[in-house]
């Protein structure tokens, strides 16, 4: 079976640190940033490479600050 | 410092999954964090986008948190008096009937003083899609209880929580609305988790779509969280929603092309 590689682009300066898409995230490849933008929110970070281009975590997004790229290598 | 996971090699134009859709603007929401309402702007965007009427839909945008949707949305947009979206939209698409014409609504907007055009549209069987975005809380205003709050539910004005013997029993607008004759489509929905915001762009999608056949209204209510306004964390808020606003207000389809739908 192919592999699946996915990867997440997150526009860190619209994101308002609610933390949902990390709950939404079924590899937990989404967490909390120890610093923060420029509106004084902590970020959402990738702390994995387990990434699957799932999109769980775009779609519940309410801010729509992710971008989903999805590969099979 | 975090560690770098990133793939550039992978971001090319086929292997995009998904990304913020061209209808929404480049504007940064004013909701707060982990609001509902993103995700629901969000998803009507995608319909639109999708079904290819970004020129032939006219949105009306409430009075409450949603205030300022036309700033969100790249479409024709127009601002109603507090409740009367639904009346608005009622002489917009007897103008426009070839237009695709939804109003964007919050409890405290459609439940509570906008109740009146809201049941006299649907009673009239016109022509439109609303939206209702059910929080049970006056959101903008600072937590103050709503037609929609739950018995017990503490608010800024019913500290001890919601006493249903001095303030009256909660309003189930959407149960009401079902048992009129002008609606076609009414159903209930929530944008907590990832299956659920896909089973309601698809209920968005459906009720758009009833607009081609005239039918009447097609009434989609989401079950939101107020974080600010409940006092809770996005995460925390989430877990309360499911455990006491859904009991209340169960998820679902209510009427489906003008049947009532049998549970």
């Amino acid at each position: 079976m192919a592999k699946v590689k996915g990867d997440v682009v997150i526009d860190i300066e619209r994101c308002k640190g609610c933390e949902v898409c990390t709950t939404a995230c079924p590899n937990e490849v989404l967490a909390m940033s120890t610093q923060v933008n420029s509106k004084g929110y902590r970020f959402v970070v990738k702390v994995n490479a387990d990434c699957i281009g799932c999109a769980n975590c775009a779609i519940v997004c309410p801010d729509g600050v992710i971008t989903v790229y999805k590969s099979k290598v | 410092m975090e560690q770098n996971f990133d793939l550039p090699e992978i971001h090319t134009p086929e292997n995009l999954v998904y990304t913020k859709t061209k209808v929404l603007t480049d504007n940064v929401m004013h909701y707060c964090p982990g609001c509902g309402h993103g995700t629901v702007h969000r998803l009507i965007a995608e319909v639109i986008d999708e079904m290819g009427i970004q020129d032939q839909v006219i949105g009306v945008a409430p009075v409450g948190c949603s205030v300022l949707a036309y700033n969100y949305f790249d479409i024709d947009m127009q601002e109603a008096a507090h409740g009367r979206a639904p009346a608005l939209a009622t002489g917009i698409k007897r103008v426009f009937p070839e237009k695709f014409v939804f109003t964007y609504q919050g409890d405290g907007d459609l439940a509570a003083i906008g109740t009146a055009e809201t049941i006299h549209a649907c009673n009239r069987g016109e022509n439109i899609t609303i939206i209702f975005i059910n929080n049970g809380i006056y959101g903008m205003t600072g937590g103050q209880m709503a037609p929609t709050t739950l018995p017990g539910m503490p608010t800024s004005t019913s500290p001890y929580g919601r006493d249903v013997k001095m303030m009256g029993n909660p309003l189930k607008i959407t149960e009401l609305v079902a048992m009129l004759p002008g609606t076609y489509f009414v159903t209930r929905q929530a944008v907590h988790t990832p299956a659920l915001v896909r089973k309601t762009k698809k209920a968005i999608r459906m009720a758009f779509e009833n607009q081609k056949l005239n039918r009447g209204v097609s009434f989609v209510e989401i079950v939101s969280n107020c974080n600010s306004g409940w006092k809770l964390t996005p995460v925390q808020a989430i877990k309360w929603l499911e455990e006491n606003m859904l009991p209340f207000y169960p998820l679902g389809d209510l009427k489906v092309n003008g049947e009532m739908v049998s549970k």
